[in-house]
């Protein structure tokens, strides 16, 4: 399987799940496990560029796919990607342990509204649970990243289109979301 | 001291690593550790007739298996962190049950394997014979003491405690009106989105033990783990790095594992790690909220209170390690912003055969918040008055604070009130909440509240500025989302003239700051935030001295702002502090980093010895911040619900929130408090219930049957500042924590009774439960639980 772009081999336990193949066998402990019966959503990552919950999938079944996880939105020295960085202006977090998990849910939900109404983003987020913040700050935050979404900006920098990992793997409209609308 | 951070809207420091999925929470620390897994008993009362290990000591993987026989304080009961007088039959567990087991997830065995998988499945292979008791549930028939929960606790009874301010039978003798009411709330949880945690590292060679925690009390985890290890302090480390959410049960101490993982790892030579499934949370993770009111009203013609006398039954659950503090809470907070003339209000705290019960986010204020509001409520509805103008006669006036209760704090002082403006509160939420949507089924609730907050005994920070310039600064007491590494940035850095951005925060780590209690009861910002402020102030001062020797002025005369000590109104005189921070260290040998300017054959500016008597090296200070009593802040919340007749669905068409905490640090903070409180409060007052049978047992112990409110269920809240100083803390401050949570549940239930017409007595509420109280009224003790 592909991680942030890079190739991975799949690990031989049967019963180990993506979350903790992850986040044990590859050191990416930014996914994140709250439930580990797929209701919280702190473990969501993309799948093919959707979003999915990590605890719910064996790593086997990831064979083949592609994985983004938090990690992978953003290089180190690069801006925060516009969700994250809406995220950080809306105080859309707190404690940061569900954080991960609602950042990749809003990258999937905008890829598939650019525009949310109201609506649509409580609708968007309703797979995540989070005790801290009241969702208020998220809502903003979903907002703002919408707007941030638009702009052709330097916080959308994070890896140039070919070495995206979603962008080079894929080369389909998954990976429009991370380019300018 | 400027104030250019202080009260603006600084976006947070410590998001970015979080949102780059570079947090580093306690599970998220490896290094090699073998895993465990503990075996915890499926019955809420039996006795062990045997445990049998063999099968699963042999099991592939396994490392070692201990019950309570290989523990050498196997026998030894845990502390009772907060002893009282009137806790006259305090109960605590053994690290491991090997005689009863009184609550469904008691720790009965711990396994340790080389993965957390391999340790299930030994555990699976205990085999532990159990005898089954009765088992005690409600704590009204705990109350009935139709069963013991502890063979030699008469009655269930761990502890009673009566008070009394006035004359309470006279005065409700004397009153014109009098009205009994019955309340009933029952157990809640915390539910933070990271369970527990705990990995430790034993190195034999250095003879010192460093244990990660999830804990909101790092300090008081090293100082339990050296008396039990017999460890001086200094070679025991606790860092609880980030923590995902704590809300109070993250600083019960000791759980088995905080003991059981340090102890397997010094046994076994390696790293031990423990993590928390969310199935076991549930039960193993203390609780909160049960208690049963029975409350006598008098009050007169004009809705003016004149006695109040309160006796309710707390359900403590097995054990009572935290003490009495939550009834006691409750007792003190009854009363609320509202002048009681005559108080008297009795408890007992009683044992039940379920998961202790200690402070979680309001620790028992909603319920003292619902009994008051409840009670006006009722007071108005006999009356025919409005709500509002009942709690306008009877709110305690700017004028009269400080204002006693007349009742105990849980910091051992009295209840007096510091500060407040009450009827501005009820005003101004009044004015926001508008005017009423048209439709059916719609109604109007409305709750005040006072939180007794920033308790003692102290804290602690320690304040330096590096020869670079910038700062660091820590406290003993850690994060669970509350931005602290953001507003002790700010306190620090208006007192040295830095930016925000300057300042680097460290929390709950005992290796940077030793000293210090712990997160809870809405006190960091009293405590730890005026600690900061003190410490900051004396590296201030210490900086304006040494520069001012430097430059030959008055100390008084200089100013720290823009990263320098200055002459007042003379930029170009001054001196850039990191050069005050290379000079605040006399050195032999230079070392880089602008260092040679401090070394012995460049001119001093004074003679002696570099170090005159008194003064110590380093442009640092430790200082400590001990409030004399608690400071109070209050609010006021008022909504509009709709309520679907035939489904009986909640929706909340508004919902405004008043607050007072003081002076505001950083009002994206607390403004992020308030929102996260009140979601926490609509999840506790109309979705989430524990649902434990007759037996004892939990029968929705996962996120797909205990309701969390997701995004849909929580409403916007649009949320207003009012700020009286605190006068018992120079920063002014008062805590923040727990005010989004203590009146919901007051105000739902306000709300919901005028949009159903029918009266609501008890907590949690439910589309269920509205239909039940539709169709037949309460009956008092209700459902299975």
């Amino acid at each position: 399987m592909k991680v942030n772009g890079v190739v991975h081999p799949t690990p031989a336990d049967p019963r180990r799940l993506l979350s903790d193949h992850l986040r044990h066998d590859l050191g990416l402990t930014g996914t994140h496990v709250g439930c580990e019966h797929g209701v919280c959503g702190c473990c969501t990552v993309l799948l093919d560029g959707a979003p999915v919950r990590s605890c719910l999938l064996l790593a086997v079944q990831a064979e083949g796919h592609e994985v983004t996880t938090i990690e992978g939105l953003a290089s180190d020295a690069a801006p925060l990607h516009p969700v994250q960085q809406a995220f950080h202006e809306c105080h859309g977090l707190q404690c940061g342990f569900c954080t991960p998990g609602f950042v990749m849910s809003v990258v999937g939900l905008l890829e598939q509204h650019p525009n949310p109404t109201p609506e649509q983003i409580d609708e968007g987020i309703a797979g995540n649970l989070c005790r801290c913040t009241g969702y208020a700050s998220i809502r903003r935050a979903v907002h703002r990243a919408a707007e941030l979404s638009k702009v052709p900006s330097p916080v959308r920098g994070a890896f140039s289109e070919s070495e995206h990992p979603r962008a080079s793997a894929q080369g389909e409209s998954e990976g429009e979301g991370l380019k300018p609308v | 001291m400027t104030t250019r951070w202080f009260g603006a809207r600084v976006q947070r420091v410590e998001d970015d690593r979080l949102l780059r999925g570079y947090g580093r929470f306690t599970d998220d620390i490896d290094e090699g550790a073998l895993e465990s897994c503990l075996v915890r008993s499926p019955y809420a009362h039996a006795r062990i007739r045997s445990i049998d290990v063999t099968a699963a000591r042999a099991m592939p993987g396994v490392i070692a298996v201990y019950t309570a026989a290989e523990l050498p304080f196997g026998q030894t009961d845990l502390p009772i962190l907060i002893p009282h007088p009137n806790l006259t039959h305090g109960r605590t567990q053994r690290c491991l049950a090997s005689e009863v087991v009184r609550y469904v997830g008691e720790a009965v065995a711990f396994v340790v394997a080389e993965s957390r998988g391999l340790a299930e499945d030994a555990a699976e292979m205990v085999e532990v014979d159990y005898e089954r008791l009765p088992v005690v549930i409600t704590p009204e028939s705990a109350a009935r003491a139709e069963h013991l929960v502890h063979d030699d606790v008469p009655g269930n009874v761990a502890a009673e405690m009566i008070q009394e301010a006035g004359a309470v039978q006279a005065a409700l003798a004397a009153s014109p009106r009098r009205k009994r009411l019955h309340f009933r709330f029952e157990r809640g949880a915390a539910c933070p989105m990271e369970a527990r945690a705990v990995w430790a590292r034993w190195s034999t060679s250095e003879r010192r033990l460093t244990v990660y925690d999830s804990t909101q009390s790092p300090t008081s985890i090293r100082g339990g783990l050296a008396v039990l290890f017999g460890l001086p302090e200094s070679s025991v480390e606790v860092i609880a790095p980030d923590v995902g959410g704590g809300f109070g049960p993250k600083i019960m101490l000791f759980y088995p594992d905080e003991l059981l993982v340090p102890f397997a790892a010094m046994q076994l030579g390696r790293p031990v790690k423990w993590t928390e499934d969310r199935q076991e949370h549930f039960t193993a993770v203390n609780q909160e909220r049960g208690q049963v009111h029975e409350v006598e009203v008098g009050f007169d013609d004009e809705g003016k209170l004149l006695a109040l006398d309160v006796d309710f039954v707390h359900d403590a659950g097995a054990y009572t390690p935290y003490g009495i503090i939550l009834p006691i809470i409750t007792a003190g907070q009854v009363p609320g912003p509202y002048r009681v003339p005559n108080y008297r209000v009795r408890f007992r705290d009683v044992y039940t055969n379920a998961t202790p019960t200690s402070p979680y986010r309001g620790a028992g204020r909603p319920h003292a918040c619902f009994v008051m509001e409840r009670t006006l409520d009722a007071i108005a509805a006999e009356l025919g008055l409005d709500r509002a103008e009942v709690r306008r006669r009877n709110l305690i006036q700017p004028d009269q604070f400080p204002y006693e209760v007349g009742v105990a704090w849980q910091d051992g002082n009295a209840v007096v009130y510091d500060s407040g403006n009450y009827p501005v509160l009820l005003e101004k939420a009044l004015a926001n909440l508008g005017p009423r949507p048209v439709g059916d089924h719609v109604g109007m609730g409305l709750g005040m509240y006072v939180e007794g907050t920033g308790v003692g005994p102290y804290e602690g920070a320690h304040v330096q500025v590096l020869v670079s310039g910038k700062v660091v600064a820590a406290t003993g007491i850690p994060s669970q989302g509350q931005a602290h590494a953001t507003v002790w940035a700010q306190i620090v850095a208006d007192e040295l003239g830095v930016d925000v951005a300057d300042v680097e925060v460290t929390g709950g780590d005992t290796r940077r700051f030793p000293w210090g209690v712990g997160t809870f009861a809405s006190r960091g910002a009293v405590t730890a935030g005026n600690a900061m402020a003190v410490a900051a102030g004396m590296v201030a001062e210490k900086a304006r001295q040494i520069a001012a020797d430097h430059l030959e002025v008055d100390p008084a005369d200089l100013e720290l702002v823009g990263g320098k000590v200055q002459v007042k109104g003379s930029p170009d005189r001054g001196i850039a502090l990191a050069a005050v921070a290379v000079l605040a260290n006399p050195v032999r040998y230079a070392f880089g980093g602008g260092t040679e300017a401090a070394t012995q054959f460049t001119a001093r500016p004074r003679p002696g010895p570099p170090l005159h008597e008194g003064e110590q090296p380093g442009l640092e200070a430790t200082g400590y911040y001990s409030p004399p009593a608690s400071t109070w802040a209050a609010g006021c919340h008022a909504c509009y619900v709709r309520v679907d007749p035939q489904t009986f669905r909640l929706e909340i068409l508004r919902y405004v929130v008043v607050h007072d905490c003081g002076r505001v640090i950083n009002p994206l903070v607390v403004e992020g408090q308030i929102e996260g409180g009140v979601a926490q409060g609509i999840g506790g007052a109309f979705y989430e219930r524990l649902h434990y049978d007759s037996e004892g047992q939990l029968r929705n112990a996962s996120f797909m049957e205990f309701l969390m409110p997701y995004a849909t269920e929580i409403p916007a809240i649009e949320i207003d500042h009012i700020e009286t100083p605190s006068p018992l803390n120079p920063l002014g401050v008062k805590g923040a924590g727990e005010a989004g949570v203590i009146p919901v549940g007051a105000v739902l239930a306000s709300a919901i009774e005028e949009a159903m017409g029918v009266p609501i007595t008890e907590m949690p509420l439910s589309p269920l439960k509205l239909f039940e109280y539709f169709t037949s009224p309460p009956s008092g003790e209700g459902g299975s639980r």
